[in-house]
């Protein structure tokens, strides 16, 4: 292959090969990496993200064990409402369906669309962390000096490894009210 | 210094370049686009370096004095990305322009057109990015990371024609790099197989390979912050499903690559000069070709490393620790080459030798502050502060761009035909080795007591190693004006250089006169 005696190889073949590259990257870009990032966050639940609302499951309630359930209420920069969890910490035992509730007050003079974003800590327990109705799969409207209590109920797996002890749920407030039409049409 | 011998100037006579300022403008000729390259990176490495003049002389002491925290920032992301993109990366191309064409015996450039392309785009993405900071608003003052929330929620207006920017260099540096695996795949004279190019080629092809994989990501990351500031996308945006920490992926998985994109090179111009100034063959050819193949592979796995505090789950960490531990084995391979080249060499000093002996200790410090970087429990008592500042710079400043600077001085005499002044070239050395190491040596222990990156002010018991920080960044900024002097008189006033001025060099470059004729090799030499 050393012998450059016959005729010079085509730069042509050469420029299709490289910026095929150049175009598959760009793609994998969007198609691979985007999609691949989310698919590792839902499997590991490294992110503590759980926007799927599951079904009641009929698990036996484990009377031998209790969970501490601490509730985080964080609003995001130049987020003005108040927001904060009704229970600030529960102890639920694996199985039991709980129901708790966060406030939240637009205390401005204008209408507002807010969105919770979930996080879990530890990240392992995403997977044993069934919510079955949360105010996070929605956004939610509140017109000026509005206030609401927003249900949250869930159910941990009887599965959940031994050596968690606490779970943290913390729900990030995000001010998306310049959006909303946008979003709306999607909800559509 | 001497009288000026004037008789031929750079107009090189029969069916040379054209005259003029079309010269430059239509040219395709490798020599010439070589030469504009070098120049423009020239320029903004005085320009990126204004930028770090403004920071020293503001951490001069702590308080604020010279200018406001929005400046400063401003200041600290434009100098990252003017040094990154503007000096080094351009610095390169210009000499595999010049030297790679010459080293493989081919007359120009596989894609002559392509190649000025690819360099006049380059002065309207630098002239629009340095007019951001004349804008409204400020330009960008995220960090030359650019992380999400900060370049998209939170950035000015002026992040627009930031991303437009990224966009034509992200074109350049694609097109250079098709240009140059072109060149080397088929351009090389008869006889010369892979494994018989100068070490500058080899890097140069894994550098171009590299820069094909990851511009495109870069180009992909920008898009997706246009996207989310201006159509309503959600990649980087929490409250639409998207994730920051995504941003960081992306942005890494194009970093880490580019960190080597940005010391390959450098890698093959060490390994043509130490074999010349010690007259010995290069120890160990073949491993340095692997080394620096394993460095490209590895650079594709550990770019996580970069964000060890974001999260990541026990495993993760521990397999991007390792796998960045493990690039120490090929780069622990090159030094030791270099090294073994060197011993029992008859070496004599002279300017390029000088700058690549302290390429070898100076980018070994810097790889072993990254090896410490790389150990995550520790990482987290390192991250953003002045160590990780300390590291990159010392890979970097008397890394990378020591590397360019021992190239230019090796390589001047065959591009201008005129010997440069040793004594100043000595003098420069000297001047930047003291200067770069006072500049850049207390910044490690900064960063160990704890002082953030990316800060106008800081508290007190930083003062006393920050003014001597700044000390050295005058004195290392004052003498590559020199470098500039140095250049410019050898071009004009140097004396007459040989054909090979450098009793051990080895390579094609050498068998053309000083200066390089317009057009050379254009019947292909032999290679036995």
């Amino acid at each position: 292959m050393s012998d450059a005696e016959n005729a010079r190889p085509s730069h042509t073949r050469i420029i299709v090969k490289m910026v095929s590259v150049v175009f598959g990257m760009l793609a994998f870009v969007f198609v691979g990496l985007v999609p691949m990032y989310n698919l590792i966050c839902e499997w590991t639940g490294i992110t503590g993200r759980t926007n799927e609302a599951s079904l009641v499951q009929d698990y036996l309630v484990d009377e031998n064990r209790s969970i501490k359930v601490q509730f985080l209420a964080n609003n995001n920069a130049d987020m003005p409402w108040e927001f904060r969890p009704m229970v600030k910490t529960l102890t639920a035992k694996p199985g039991e369906v709980v129901e708790v509730s966060y406030f939240a007050k637009n205390a401005t003079r204008r209408d507002m669309t807010a969105q919770a974003i979930p996080s879990l800590s530890p990240f392992e327990v995403t997977p044993y962390f069934h919510k079955t109705e949360c105010f996070c799969f929605n956004q939610q409207p509140l017109t000026a000096g509005e206030d609401v209590e927003m249900a949250l109920v869930f159910q941990i797996d009887p599965d959940l490894p031994a050596w968690v002890q606490t779970i943290s749920l913390s729900y990030t407030l995000y001010d998306v009210s310049s959006e909303q039409q946008s979003a709306a049409v999607t909800l559509e | 210094m001497t009288t000026a011998t004037h008789d031929h100037d750079h107009d090189h006579e029969h069916h040379g370049p054209a005259k003029g300022l079309t010269r430059w403008l239509y040219t395709t000729n490798h020599k010439d686009i070589g030469t504009m390259y070098l120049w423009f990176s020239f320029a903004m490495f005085l320009l990126g370096g204004t930028f770090a003049m403004v920071i020293r002389a503001e951490l001069f002491q702590p308080g604020l004095q010279l200018v406001q925290p929005e400046f400063f920032n401003q200041m600290t992301t434009m100098h990252g990305l003017i040094m990154v993109f503007g000096a080094v990366m351009p610095a390169f191309v210009g000499l595999a322009n010049w030297m790679i064409p010459m080293m493989v015996g081919a007359p120009d450039m596989a894609l002559p057109r392509m190649n000025n392309l690819s360099f006049w785009i380059l002065p309207f993405a630098f002239a629009m990015l340095t007019s951001t900071l004349f804008m409204e608003g400020g330009g960008p003052n995220f960090g030359w990371t650019f992380y999400a929330p900060l370049s998209t929620t939170y950035a000015p207006p002026s992040v627009t024609f930031f991303i437009f920017a990224v966009h034509i260099m992200g074109a350049s540096s694609i097109m250079g790099a098709i240009n140059i695996v072109a060149t080397i795949l088929n351009m090389r004279a008869p006889g010369m197989t892979l494994m018989k190019m100068p070490l500058f080629v080899w890097t140069w092809l894994i550098t171009a390979y590299l820069l094909i994989a990851v511009m495109p990501v870069l180009a992909g990351v920008v898009t997706m912050m246009l996207m989310d500031i201006h159509f309503g996308t959600a990649f980087f945006n929490a409250a639409g499903g998207g994730s920051p920490v995504l941003f960081q992926h992306i942005f890494w998985f194009f970093g880490h690559p580019e960190v080597y994109i940005m010391i390959l090179p450098a890698f093959g111009i060490v390994s043509a000069i130490i074999p010349a100034f010690a007259r010995k063959r290069l120890f160990g050819y073949s491993s340095m070709v692997y080394a620096t193949a394993s460095i490209a592979f590895l650079s594709f796995i550990v770019w996580a490393h970069h964000m060890f505090t974001v999260g990541i789950p026990f495993l993760g960490e521990a397999f991007f620790m390792w796998a960045t531990m493990l690039i120490a084995v090929p780069t622990g391979v090159k030094v030791f080459n270099w090294v073994t080249t060197m011993f029992r060499g008859s070496m004599t000093f002279e300017t390029p030798m000088l700058f690549a002996i302290c390429f070898v200790v100076l980018f070994t410090i810097g790889g072993f502050s990254g090896l410490m970087l790389a150990v995550a429990p520790a990482d987290f008592q390192y991250h953003d502060t002045y160590f990780v500042v300390a590291h990159f710079h010392y890979v970097l400043v008397p890394g990378a761009v020591f590397s360019i600077m021992a190239g230019v001085y090796y390589w001047l005499p065959k591009w201008s035909g005129k010997m440069y002044n040793e004594t100043l070239g000595k003098v420069h050395f000297w001047l930047s080795f003291v200067g770069v190491n006072v500049l850049f040596f207390p910044q490690h222990f900064l960063g160990l007591a704890g002082m953030p990156r990316r800060i106008p002010d800081y508290a007190l018991q930083f003062a006393d190693f920050n003014m001597v920080s700044s000390i050295g960044g005058f004195l290392f900024g004052a003498s590559q004006l020199l470098f500039l002097y140095i250049v410019v008189h050898t071009i004009v006033a140097g004396k007459p250089a040989p054909a090979k001025p450098w009793e051990g060099a080895e390579g094609l470059e050498w068998t053309v006169d000083s200066p390089a004729p317009y057009h050379t090799f254009s019947t292909p030499p032999r290679i036995d």
